[in-house]
């Protein structure tokens, strides 16, 4: 149940991507028939992608990744635009690939706003609004939050961006296959997304760029993706992700109904726990998004025993990064210090089942109260001994 | 995170978890902040620790250092118990990630706070190294 975290390829993306690890192996730049297959292969997958987010094909440019997407709109932009100006504002519940980018760029000069977001993880439009600076060259919020669901009001953003002329990037890695996405509608400048994460290869995303965008390259170097994107192509993956995202865009409806059900259920069952809290938005969140925090026991040890159930999660807790720092997006959104530690995300994919739910339901409440008959926080009348 | 099949086992089935009821001293130390808290209770017989229970709110190595740390000192003196380093509970567990030492640590500094607030309740200088 980590499906944010990522997804295992579709049989039927599998199938597309092996003619191109196989026979079709020609480098798309080669002038010769075997080049102009991957070529061709190339440009198909393009029309898919762009299809699935309602921007033109010369619009999509392929990268190694959401990572990858997300450093390129940001330093492109700001680099490109620094004459007129070198304010960014940003969300403070951004992935990190926007996070740390952010601060590089501060090192470099440039200024960069954190919007605060209220409890349940949402960005006000006002307050971004009164954020812009004569200055301003980008705003970037994510679509939807990968720690807890949220979704953002990205068109109301897309709007106030649009009606300043400040270019507006989009991180919506964890949206594809669950939010509908029309960039023209929210008035989307870039976009990054990443094709590991709906069912497609890992190492593989793309970045739309608004025809007419002024942006500087990340990589330099040949003359591919029109002399945007330096590096010879990944072709297998490139196929791999227009299938997956015609896939998952295809079938949005249908999952987010599946997904729906069992992500109001595990919600329901799990805040059936004594002194547990739901993070996040109550309804404008992702289908597959659970992410709750049960008081007095640390995220770690849950993830520990949960996957010796054979259940695997994720925390937002210290102890389970490298860090040592709790979740950024639990704290922005005022989880107290003393509980952060405490937070389980559960996300759900196309494998899951209400078996599953049972499965974690059964076993999840027996966890928590083992850890809190360790825990010296725990007060006796929640204790089993 | 990479645990030795020791701390797996410490962790899974921790011995000595629990307090003790009339104890002779505690300890605690660390805070939820950080996303670690250890207290340790001791029972102490003519200078010895008869019996250590603890609690700890925090990760697997947190709760595998308690668990081994108690193992540790059941049934030494306090001296030998406060001679007890996190270093010594660390190579009985096969090792401890790097980033995950500090929890080794605080078993160590539970474990001095306890035996300090034995002999403050004794009437006794708490020691100090």
């Amino acid at each position: 149940m980590d499906n944010s975290a990522t997804t295992p390829v579709r049989k039927e993306v599998v199938e597309e991507m092996l003619p191109y690890l196989t026979e079709n192996f020609g480098n798309p730049s080669s002038i010769y028939d075997p080049g102009k297959i991957s070529k061709h292969a190339i440009e198909k997958a393009r029309k898919k992608v762009a299809d699935a987010i309602g921007a033109e094909e010369n619009e999509i440019y392929f990268t190694s990744g959401g990572t990858e997407s997300d450093n390129w709109a940001v330093k492109g932009i700001a680099f490109a635009n620094r004459h007129k100006g070198k304010h960014i504002i940003t969300s403070s519940i951004e992935h990190h690939a926007i996070l740390h980018a952010c601060s590089w760029l501060e090192g470099q000069g440039f200024e960069v706003t954190y919007l605060p977001v209220d409890r349940y993880g949402m960005v006000s439009p006002e307050e971004l609004e009164n954020a812009i600076r004569d200055d301003t060259i980008l705003i970037t919020v994510m679509l939807a939050n990968n720690e807890i669901g949220t979704i953002q009001p990205v068109e109301e953003i897309g709007k106030i961006a649009r009606e300043k002329r400040i270019y507006f990037h989009t991180d919506a890695v964890q949206a594809i296959g669950h939010v509908p996405i029309d960039v023209k509608k929210m008035n989307l400048d870039l976009l990054s997304l990443s094709g590991h994460k709906f069912g497609g290869p890992k190492g593989c995303g793309a970045l739309y760029i608004r025809k007419g965008t002024k942006i500087e390259a990340l990589l330099h170097g040949g003359a591919q993706e029109r002399k945007r994107r330096a590096g010879t192509e990944n072709v297998p993956s490139i196929v791999g992700l227009g299938k997956a995202i015609e896939l998952a865009t295809g079938e949005i409806e249908e999952t987010n109904k599946t997904l729906l059900e069992i992500r109001e259920r595990l919600i329901d069952g799990l805040l059936k726990i004594p002194k547990t809290h739901l993070n996040g938005h109550p309804t404008q969140r992702l289908a597959n998004n659970v992410n709750v925090t049960f008081e007095y026991i640390e995220g770690e040890s849950l993830l520990l025993l949960l996957n010796a159930k054979g259940i695997f999660a994720s925390t937002g807790s210290a102890c389970n990064s490298t860090s040592l720092e709790p979740s950024h997006v639990l704290t922005a959104c005022g989880v107290p210090h003393e509980i952060v530690h405490g937070s389980l995300r559960l996300s759900l994919g196309r494998m899951n089942t209400h078996e599953d739910v049972d499965r974690v339901l059964e076993v999840l409440p027996e966890i928590v109260q083992k850890l809190r008959n360790m825990s010296p926080l725990t007060p006796q009348e929640y204790r089993t001994f | 995170m990479d645990y030795s099949v020791k701390v797996m086992d410490h962790f899974s089935n921790p011995r000595n978890m629990g307090s003790i009821e009339n104890s002779d001293g505690i300890g605690e130390v660390g805070n939820a902040k950080c996303g670690d808290i250890m207290k340790i209770f001791l029972k102490v017989e003519e200078d010895r620790i008869v019996d250590v229970k603890f609690q700890t709110f925090g990760c697997g190595a947190a709760i595998a250092s308690s668990s081994m740390a108690t193992e540790l000192i059941k049934g030494k003196t306090l001296k030998e118990a406060w001679e007890l380093s996190n270093k010594a509970v660390a190579e009985a567990l096969d090792g401890l990630p790097p980033i995950k030492m500090h929890c080794s640590m605080l078993a160590e500094e539970a474990i001095h706070e306890a035996i300090n607030d034995y002999l403050r309740k004794k009437g006794l200088e708490p020691w100090t190294e």
